[in-house]
């Protein structure tokens, strides 16, 4: 059986490409040109997955992205794996492989048919909350099953190979959607030599005009989408993107574009010429002016059993039988409430298919349209509705009976029409998403029965989102606003002259949103509104019975216009539905908000290269690649890859760790430093600048001197901490932590700009152009003599808190005493590009003291062991210095009120029972407590009790011989000799001393040698 | 995403480049050590939220490092004005949002 529907004529399919495709396991034939949507309609394939609560049996409805039921599985390889693609979107290509997403395990057998059809009539609104989320702990077991029965895709389990490019685009006039009216828009603007971006989803640009009954100038309508593409492919300041969806719409006219670039070739990415093309673009567009020319969907109408396959929208089926060459179907009942679906029955009777009725919900439809079904002999049921459709995997009939709209009741005798597809138009929705991204809430319109798009600036709607669907005055408005548009962003054009159309008079439609049935809504067969979450008429009643009167909450309680529908087929019949249910207008009900994205977007197109290694920039010092090469873990701190131990042979960590704060204590090792942010600050204010910045007193401290700083917040909060150097009377060199060192810059900037900009000072960030080497240990004075010869390192000339200028291992540096470990210590700074120079030098000479790198949790461990802080890791933006007991560097009496001072006499600041920062030794040696581990008064544990702290830092220290941790606690000053304990969650409690933070060399006699 | 002039740049920039800072116009008291506990907390803790109109400050951090304040309407979020740290806006609460130098 092959391609049993296709028509012999006609269509924009090239039947001399015949491709193969697979669905669930099946192979099928289509041609190029084909949608798999349409493919499938060709091969006669009905029953295309299984719906989301009740497990029926559904079809294709639309033709775009409007689609609810054929929602697949896209991909021949596990890596191209791609969940809920529309068939309706996916171009047809050979070796495509597809599969429903739902109907787990297969469409015509599932589990969920069972509770569907026994559960069925017990599932309200609500039903899966009610019934499965008690006990809560079995949530888990049953989310698994419903999830997949429901059918919600599938990640792929392999890596993606797949390249996705971000680009940044500006443009004058963005036109989104190529239809009548974006064409007429787009070549409007390009005239003017404007640049004008026109996208469109589809495969081919032209929306309706591609299966269009009418003529423009003469000639089918798609010649005229030809001769317009032809044109403005020839403007150089035109970009045409087709197969690109606008997603979203934001602030200030930046929309995102999604551009599918090999989707409809291929798995994945084909390569050309050995190199694999990109698979998707997101173009990110700041447009001068946005023109919306969306147009519409066309509202199913709602009967009973209006889901079962062979229910289509009207449209969908003029699309399949005038550009597909599909009739999916042998005998047609078209249900409507407007003139243009006629064309539905008219392109299927052209089609040689026949047409069992028209049912008219008018009592006297008399347009253009309605005369041309008459004069075919067409029968036309007017004043009437199909109620019912006959049927589980096909419709096998429609009932047809008399209706009276207004009363909401069927008024005659039901007629049993015998067909196998039903068409139904219920009217025409404006696509307002887009312009509803914005925030901008749509407006109703009551002479068109939509919601067309607010008011947005710098955006206009053209053509049918806003009412003007009809051709000739979609080509009118597109080419005058297209003009407007170009000459806003400073163009001159004049509108284009418009094509001749002729005429097409349209009766006025029916407000028809619900078919009534003989029975009520809660007893008839169900009627269904939003097909893709199964949500019924019934269900919206109910809903509105349950007390729900906002539609947000109506669309909560049902879940009308979730998943990747949001909203698109339904949303306007569940809104009418529950405005009739309240008794009030629909403009009085509501409208739901949209929100990016507009149709699903792979996670590749938004990610774009910011992955892997991209994903965020990382930062190196410039010894990296000795770093590397000497075998160096790395660990990340902030950005920057930073050595964190250098392991020898088959060291554990541990080991590592252990021998390298022995090398530092007994003889010398180094560190490098580089990432330490650097501040340069030079002004003749630069000296007063820092005393207000920073807690202490700056004032005294002479050229080639360095300090350590506190800074706070001004709510007296440690915020960052360093060492700066004096270098002359206007010039300061601040260090910051590896991670604070933007923040910081920042936020001098905010002081100086906008508080203190009397204050003659500048800032500059210098940390990539020094790279730092801190040696440490009792040999590092012997170690630095034998690279420099200029610089004095006797114990009384270049003292502890010095800084001197000179040349170490041949080049210019900048030597600092100053001292991390507590041992006798020289940070080397120099140009970074020497770096790697002085280091090796470095390392030559200091192989007789055994100079030992080491990395950065060495340097916690013997910065601990001194009870030096770490920012960030002692202090959480809660701890004050006086917390911290660094009360000796706090400048009470420096005449300007710092930042952070006020804030330190406050009521909450002076409370003695605050966190402060304290010494733990655990009771058994050998234990290294856990950081964050909490703190508790008594040994006993009863839930709940009194936290008092916790554990911030902590380490085992060969040095010290035992354990050791930093923690903060509650008055924890005054509870030195104390026993507090931690309880863990094993259920072990842990007990330890508070000691002083300082374990080690307490007087400082270690460093002043 | 916001299209952002910057009054110090002469330039129209993508809000990539900036960092907002909260409400503008918190002038630290001139005299911390004689300010109320209370209006020290309100200085450091209490800002408005307004629905509306909203003077803010803003970071050029990625381009020039100057701070600005931005009039912004919170709803709409269209930006009335940028104007430099020290100057005062022109369109303030009360008038109409359209009014003022719409950059």
């Amino acid at each position: 059986m092959s391609q049993t529907n296709r028509l012999d004529n006609g269509g924009r399919i090239d039947r001399s490409r015949p491709l193969r495709f697979t669905f669930n396991g099946q192979s099928y034939q289509g041609f190029a040109g084909d949608t798999l949507a349409s493919a499938l309609l060709a091969n006669g394939v009905d029953v295309v997955g299984r719906s989301f609560k009740y497990s029926r049996a559904r079809g294709i409805v639309a033709a775009g992205a409007e689609e609810p039921n054929a929602v697949v599985q896209l991909g021949a390889t596990e890596a191209g794996q791609v969940p809920n693609v529309r068939a309706t979107q996916q171009a047809l290509y050979g070796g495509l492989v597809a599969a429903s997403t739902s109907g787990w395990p297969s469409v015509d057998k599932d589990l969920m048919s069972v509770v569907g059809s026994v559960g069925g009539r017990f599932m309200p609104p609500g039903f899966y909350y009610k019934t499965f989320m008690s006990p809560a702990s079995m949530w888990p077991k049953y989310e698994k099953y419903i999830r997949k029965a429901a059918g919600l895709g599938r990640v792929p389990k392999e890596n993606d190979p797949d390249i996705y490019d971000h680009i940044n685009r500006h443009c004058d006039v963005l036109v989104i959607g190529a239809g009548p009216a974006g064409l007429a828009a787009a070549l409007a603007a390009g005239r003017s030599g404007a640049r004008v971006i026109l996208c469109d989803e589809q495969e081919e640009m032209g929306g309706s005009l591609l299966d269009s009954r009418e003529l423009i100038d003469g000639r089918a309508a798609s010649a005229w989408v030809a001769s317009v593409l032809a044109e403005l492919s020839k403007m150089p300041e035109v970009l045409l993107l087709p197969r690109t969806t606008a997603n979203g719409y934001h602030d200030h006219n930046f929309v995102t574009l999604h551009e599918r670039r090999t989707e409809h070739l291929a798995d994945l990415a084909p390569s050309v010429n050995g190199r694999r093309q990109v698979r998707a673009r997101m173009h990110r567009v700041r447009a001068g002016e946005v023109i919306l020319a969306t147009g519409t969907h066309e509202r199913p109408l709602v009967f009973s059993n209006n889901d079962v396959p062979g229910n289509l929208v009207a449209g969908a089926v003029s699309t399949y039988v005038r550009r597909y060459a599909v009739a999916p179907g042998r005998r047609l009942v078209l249900a409507t409430s407007n003139d243009h679906a006629y064309r539905a029955a008219l392109d299927w009777h052209e089609a040689g298919r026949e047409v069992v009725a028209i049912v008219d919900a008018r009592e006297h439809p008399d347009g253009d349209l309605v005369s041309e079904a008459r004069a075919r002999n067409i029968r036309i049921i007017t004043g009437s509705g199909v109620i019912e459709a006959r049927g589980t995997k096909r419709v096998s009939a429609a009932l047809v009976a008399r209706i009276d709209i207004g009363g909401f009741r069927v008024t005659g005798r039901i007629e049993t029409l015998t067909c196998d597809t039903i068409a139904s138009s219920g009217g025409y929705s404006p696509v307002v998403h887009l312009a509803a991204h914005t925030g901008v809430r749509p407006e109703w319109r009551d002479d068109i029965l939509g919601f067309v798009p607010g008011k947005v600036p710098g955006m206009t709607p053209v053509g049918g989102v806003h009412g003007k669907g009809a051709l000739a005055d979609a080509l009118a408005d597109g080419a005058a606003a297209g003009a407007a548009a170009a000459q806003r962003t400073g163009f001159q054009v004049e509108v284009p002259a418009l094509p001749k159309v002729a005429k097409v008079r349209e009766g006025k439609a029916a407000a028809l949103y619900q078919v009534p049935h003989v029975k009520p809504a809660m007893r008839a067969p169900k009627q269904f509104v939003d097909p893709q979450n199964d949500v019924t008429a019934a269900g919206i009643e109910l809903a509105t019975r349950e007390g729900f009167e906002s539609i947000e909450h109506v669309k909560r309680y049902t879940g009308m216009g979730f998943g990747t529908d949001q909203g698109k087929l339904g949303n306007i019949n569940g809104m009418a539905i529950a405005a009739r249910c309240l008794k009030q207008s629909i403009p009085e009900t509501g409208t739901t908000v949209f929100r990016p994205n507009y149709t699903p977007i792979t996670f590749g197109a938004i990610a774009g290269r910011h992955c892997r290694e991209f994903f965020d920039p990382r930062r190196y010092t410039a010894l990296h690649a000795w770093h590397v090469e000497h075998g160096a873990k790395f660990e990340e701190v902030g950005q920057w890859m930073r050595p964190w131990y250098f392991p020898r042979g088959n060291e554990s960590m541990h080991e590592a760790v252990q021998r390298e704060c022995r090398a530092v204590r007994e003889s010398v090792g180094i560190l490098d430093a580089s990432t330490l942010g650097k501040i340069e600050i030079q002004g003749k204010d630069a000296r007063e600048f820092l005393n207000r910045l920073y807690t202490n007193a700056w004032t005294k401290l002479d050229i080639g001197k360095c300090r350590y700083g506190l800074m706070c917040k001004d709510d007296g909060m440690v915020m960052d901490d360093g060492v700066t150097a004096c270098l002359g009377e206007n010039h300061f060199h601040m260090t910051t932590t590896t991670g604070g060192a933007a923040a910081v810059l920042d936020w001098m900037e905010l002081w100086h700009q906008t508080e203190w900009p009397e204050l003659e000072v500048y800032f500059n960030s210098v940390t990539d152009h020094w790279a730092a080497m801190a040696i440490n240990g009792p040999n590092a004075r012997k170690l630095l003599a034998e690279l420099t010869d200029d610089i004095d390192l006797s114990r009384d000339n270049f003292k502890f808190m010095d800084m001197r200028e000179g040349t170490v291992a041949g080049v210019p540096a900048r030597v600092y005493r100053i001292s991390f470990t507590g041992e006798l210590s020289y940070e080397i700074n120099v140009q970074a590009n020497h770096a790697m120079h002085v280091w090796k030098a470095l390392f030559e000479k200091g192989e007789k003291y055994g100079l030992t790198p080491y990395g950065t949790e060495t340097m916690h461990v013997l910065r601990a062991e001194k009870g030096f802080i770490i920012v960030g890791q002692e202090t959480d933006g809660s701890m004050t210095p006086e917390d911290l007991g660094m009360q000796w560097c706090v400048g009470y009496k420096k005449p300007f009120s710092w930042i952070g001072r006020r804030a330190l006499t406050r009521p909450d600041t002076k409370r003695d029972d605050r966190k402060q920062l304290v010494g733990l030794k655990p009771l058994d040696p050998k234990l290294v407590l856990d950081e964050g581990a909490q703190i508790v008064l008594e040994k006993e544990i009863r839930i709940p009790m009194p936290m008092v702290g916790h554990v911030t830092s902590s380490y085992y220290s060969p040095n010290l011989g035992h354990s050791f941790a930093l923690a903060v606690v509650k008055g924890g000053a005054k509870r030195i000799g104390q026993t507090v304990y931690l309880p863990m969650a094993d259920g072990k409690v842990h007990a330890a001393e508070i000691v002083s933070p300082v374990f080690y060399d307490a007087e400082g006699a270690r460093q002043n040698v | 995403m916001l299209h952002i002039y910057c009054p110090y740049c002469a330039e129209t920039r993508e809000e990539e480049e900036f960092r907002p800072k909260g409400e503008a116009h918190i002038a630290r008291p001139a005299e911390p050590e004689a300010t109320s506990d209370e209006d020290w907390g309100d200085y450091l803790f209490f800002r408005k939220n307004p629905r509306g109109l909203h003077h803010e400050l803003w970071y050029h951090a990625a381009g020039c490092r100057k701070f600005f304040n931005i009039t912004r309407d919170t709803v709409s979020y269209k930006i009335l004005e940028t104007y430099k740290v020290g100057q005062k806006p022109s369109v303030v609460a009360g008038q109409s949002a359209d009014k003022g130098a719409a950059k």
